[in-house]
């Protein structure tokens, strides 16, 4: 019989998760990555939500990241619409090479 | 049991996240990150979060990241092009994350409290009856405000995305 | 210790008798289909063709198995898998009967009663939308990415109105769990109506039914919403590409989400295992209709057209004979009436199925989305506001 798993390592691992859609966010070039990776920390922040929720024994986490998952469904649907326009004007998914706007 | 089942999935979670964060082509990004949140929906799950676990896979597996494979295959994004980094990031990246890394690993271990162990089963307030009466009477103005926005995000994608008529 | 034994038991039992489900399926759709084309369907493999799946299995089982070399070969091996796994797993939350006696041992006929057991399926049909997807992405072929496109668009489309139907039969029932579900269906009103979903006092969901098998239909890829695998413009869609056992796995995806949504539909709208009118008389159809079944088989066996129908007919007959006995024996109702008043609504709904393709064309792709987003989505809408003002008014 294991011990139980301590709560911290459910933080644990949200932080990391976290730590690499940031990386993620920094570091792929391709819009539609760039956006995966927005959604992996939103993913990452979720599962904080719920911990901390079993930890407080509330249900206002789960409140909380079911939020978090609509304003995401919608944000995928408008983000993912741009991608698409811009696309369509530029040709290209490359985040770099959309730069008309720098001087 | 719940030990076995946290370790598995969490490794899951990890080497899906860095595949997200390696892969060359977006597709392979998206299948990862749809393994990030499956392994993310188990542990809901052992959180006793039945609900959001199930939620996590119909909107977050089903809708949104069916959308973005869709939009991959729809506008045949190839892999992406590696692009010059600049000398600074080549010389100092490494040692700047590592020195992160220890900072960010000595508060979280100075400032975690003993939390309590989490055994499967221990809470199961996370049911759809109770997510629902806390929904529709505490958070009664946030729901309907996060509908609207919805409805919005909805139009401005379909204006967005319509064809130009000109 | 004797749930795990008793689970596995179960386990076993479900999967043997969906997995021969699903190889016979494939024969009563070809026989059914030839009998509505003024065909006989496969004959020469055993009698009546009904050594054909076995047939096939051996026939895909020894075919080469071929991977094209322009194919992403990780996705191209990962999409039938997802498929069929996905597709294997819903049938573990289905309740096939109620809870049972055996030699002592009480339980449950059904793998395992989860709480948001409605949402589990909803989450299993959200996500099974990548095997297809993937597998027409991955073999880099035109024809297949257009399947791909066309089967995810579609999908997502009729989620819509099979959700938001789903949702208005839960309004009666109170519960997420599939098995309170079918128990809140129990019971009869005036003494011999069913209080199935469908007939369900304040607001019946007959509509909710039908818009929830047509959508059926959409989710599962089948005759008229086929559009993913339309031979006449796709080649074959989606799997253009695969070939022997990965190609099988599709095969086997698409009757098993067939197998699972009649099961769904059942436990949703026709009262799961519960009978069509009240338990003492409704006990005794079983045995008539096997009963019946013999005596045709023996009149058929006399009248023959073919010289060996003269040995396999009353074969079948006595077969029948023995199944009608077994369902005749008051000790073993307990199983036996639950089981066959579940295999008979699937059965029938399967029968549907197979009857439609058989009847109706294909729609063109713009109709398809027409008709989901201007006619489906807003009846489905409709139909659950109504439900819901009447459970909240009565």
């Amino acid at each position: 019989m294991l011990p139980p798993v301590p709560l911290s390592w459910y933080l644990v691992l949200s932080v990391i998760l976290f730590a690499l859609g940031v990386a993620g966010f920094l570091y792929r070039k391709s819009v539609i990555t760039v956006f995966m990776s927005i959604e992996l920390m939103l993913n990452a922040v979720n599962l904080s939500f719920v911990s901390f929720s079993y930890e407080l024994k509330r249900v206002d986490g789960h409140i909380y990241s079911f939020f978090v998952m609509v304003v995401a469904a919608a944000e995928a649907a408008v983000g993912l619409a741009i991608i698409l326009t811009v696309f369509k004007n530029r040709g290209t998914l490359q985040i770099d090479e959309v730069d008309s706007m720098k001087l | 049991m719940d030990t076995v089942l946290f370790i598995i999935f969490a490794v899951v979670a990890i080497v899906c996240a860095f595949n997200l964060v390696l892969q060359k082509h977006p597709i392979s990004s998206a299948l990862s990150l749809i393994g990030v949140m499956g392994s993310l929906a188990v542990l809901y799950l052992l959180l006793g979060a039945e609900f959001i676990a199930m939620a996590q896979m119909i909107v977050y597996g089903g809708a949104v990241m069916v959308l973005f494979v869709f939009v991959i295959m729809l506008l045949n994004a190839g892999s992406e092009k590696a692009s010059s980094k600049s000398w600074f990031a080549q010389l100092a990246g490494l040692p700047l994350l590592c020195a992160f890394v220890a900072v960010l690993g000595f508060f979280v271990r100075a400032a975690m409290p003993v939390l309590r162990g989490v055994r499967f089963g221990t809470w199961v307030g996370g049911t759809a009856e109770r997510i629902g009466q806390v929904l529709f009477t505490q958070y009664l103005l946030p729901f309907e405000v996060i509908s609207i926005l919805i409805l919005i995000a909805i139009l401005g994608a379909v204006v967005l995305a319509r064809k130009e008529i000109d | 210790m004797n749930f795990y034994i008793v689970s596995l038991i179960k386990i076993a039992l479900v999967f043997a008798i969906f997995m021969t489900t699903l190889a016979y399926l494939q024969w009563v759709e070809r026989k059914v289909l030839a009998h509505i084309q003024s065909r006989t369907g496969p004959l020469r493999v055993g009698p009546h063709g009904l050594m054909q799946p076995l047939a096939d299995v051996f026939k895909l089982l020894t075919k080469e198995d071929l991977l094209p070399p322009y194919v992403s070969r990780f996705f191209y091996l990962l999409a039938p898998f997802i498929a069929v796994s996905l597709a294997l797993i819903a049938i573990s939350i289905i309740p096939f009967g109620p809870e049972i006696d055996v030699f002592g041992y009480r339980t449950y006929m059904q793998i395992s009663d989860v709480n948001v057991g409605i949402l589990f399926i909803l989450a299993i049909a959200a996500v099974s939308v990548y095997g297809v997807a993937l597998a027409g992405w991955s073999s880099n072929n035109k024809y297949s990415l257009l399947g791909g496109l066309r089967s995810s668009a579609q999908m997502i489309s009729y989620e819509l109105p099979f959700t938001l139907v789903i949702v208005s039969p839960l309004l009666l029932a109170n519960h997420l769990s599939l098995r309170s579900i079918v128990d809140s269906q129990a019971g009869y009103y005036l003494g011999f109506i069913p209080r199935w979903s469908i007939f369900q006092i304040p607001f019946p969901q007959i509509f909710a039914f039908i818009i929830f098998m047509i959508a059926g239909f959409a989710e599962t890829n089948r005759v008229p919403f086929d559009l993913p695998e339309a031979e006449n413009e796709l080649v074959a869609g989606f799997h253009t590409e695969y070939s022997s056992m990965k190609f099988a796995c599709f095969f086997m995806a698409e009757y098993a989400n067939m197998v699972t949504i009649t099961c769904i539909a059942t436990t949703l709208f026709l009262g799961g295992w519960h009978p069509l009118f009240p338990a003492p008389y409704s006990n005794w159809i079983a045995p008539l209709v096997f009963f019946v079944a013999a005596i045709l088989c023996f009149i058929a066996g006399v009248q023959n057209v073919r010289k060996r129908d003269r040995y396999t007919f009353p074969v079948f007959g006595i077969a029948f004979l023995i199944l009608a006995a077994i369902f005749a024996v008051p000790l073993f109702w307990q199983v036996t009436m639950p089981i066959f008043w579940f295999c008979a609504k699937v059965g029938f709904l399967l029968f549907t199925y197979i009857w439609v393709r058989g009847t109706l064309p294909r729609f063109r792709y713009d109709q398809l989305m027409k008709f989901a987003w201007t006619f489906l989505f807003p009846c489905a809408l409709i139909n659950l506001l109504l439900t819901a003002l009447f459970v909240a008014v009565f």
